[in-house]
């Protein structure tokens, strides 16, 4: 079966943009993270900006994954963003504590449909 | 001398399945459906039927016209049921897993079940944040999603013969 990749990866600068493309699970996850982390080490990334504006439903796969992603740009002082989040995301990243790694002007943003 | 038999491959449709509960509930469903609507799926431990598994669940209650909120809750509840089962009760190897869902009045009930290795220790596992396998960047957050979005929660395991995650939630809407 193919399946298309769960994600869009486009790069401006040192900025990673990140746009998802599916529902943010173990199995989307699993598939992401590889390409994901071999992009921020190739380009030196010290911000990414993940684009949820079509993901209805994540779970704690998602969750996992970015706080991986923060953990490894801690040491470069790096940014996570997230746009375009919509309410049943937005929760369960309350839920988590997500929302106190990602920039929360940026969260607040994305949760008025940025 | 040895003689080496080899057993013919087995197909799908020439396997033999106990159809018991089928033909019974056929003749008296009353004894074998005990809800007033349930289904059960069994499926192989593949992380593809995650999404398949939330889907089929919000569509099977969808009668009960959930909120977005509620719908939003039990297909989290359920995705980490199955993602547990898979990668960790079937972390060895491939299995499968059996869904059943029900509906009684208001009131969704839903078991996940894996044969696989089971929990050392189900206190622990249910914790928040408790991981067994940080490195791989597990948030150690699926039972505490599964307790939060739901209405009760019961996990029951045995090592080396599976777990069962037990758990519903009543539509208020």
């Amino acid at each position: 079966m193919k399946e298309r990749h769960p994600a869009q990866y486009t790069v401006k600068n040192r900025c990673l943009y990140i746009a998802l493309l599916e529902d943010l699970d173990q199995h989307n996850v699993d598939r992401i993270r590889a390409r994901l982390d071999a992009l921020i080490d190739e380009c030196g990334s010290n911000e990414l900006v993940f684009d949820f504006s079509k993901v209805s439903f994540m779970d704690s796969s998602g969750i996992g994954m970015i706080m991986g992603r923060y953990r490894r740009l801690l040491s470069r002082n790096g940014i996570i963003r997230a746009v375009g989040v919509n309410p049943s995301v937005a929760r369960i990243m309350k839920y988590s504590g997500l929302y106190q790694i990602l920039r929360p002007e940026f969260a607040e943003a994305g949760m008025r449909e940025n | 001398m040895n003689e080496i038999v080899r057993k013919p491959a087995m197909r799908l449709w020439e396997m033999q399945v106990d159809d018991t509960q089928a033909r019974e509930a056929a003749e008296r469903p009353e004894a074998v459906h005990k809800h007033d609507n349930e289904v059960t799926l069994r499926f192989p431990a593949l992380s593809r039927n995650e999404s398949f598994a939330r889907m089929a669940a919000a569509a099977f209650i969808t009668g009960l016209d959930p909120t977005l909120e509620e719908l939003s809750d039990l297909k989290t509840a359920i995705s980490e049921a199955v993602t547990n089962a898979i990668i960790h009760g079937y972390r060895k190897g491939p299995g499968e897993i059996r869904m059943f869902l029900a509906t009684q009045g208001m009131t969704v009930y839903v078991e996940v079940e894996d044969y696989g290795e089971g929990i050392f220790d189900v206190v622990k596992a249910r914790e928040p944040m408790y991981t067994t396998r940080p490195q791989e960047e597990r948030s150690g957050m699926g039972f505490s999603f599964m307790e939060a979005f739901m209405d009760t929660l019961e996990v029951i395991s045995t090592v080396g013969t599976g777990t069962l995650v037990r758990m519903s939630k009543t539509i208020r809407s």
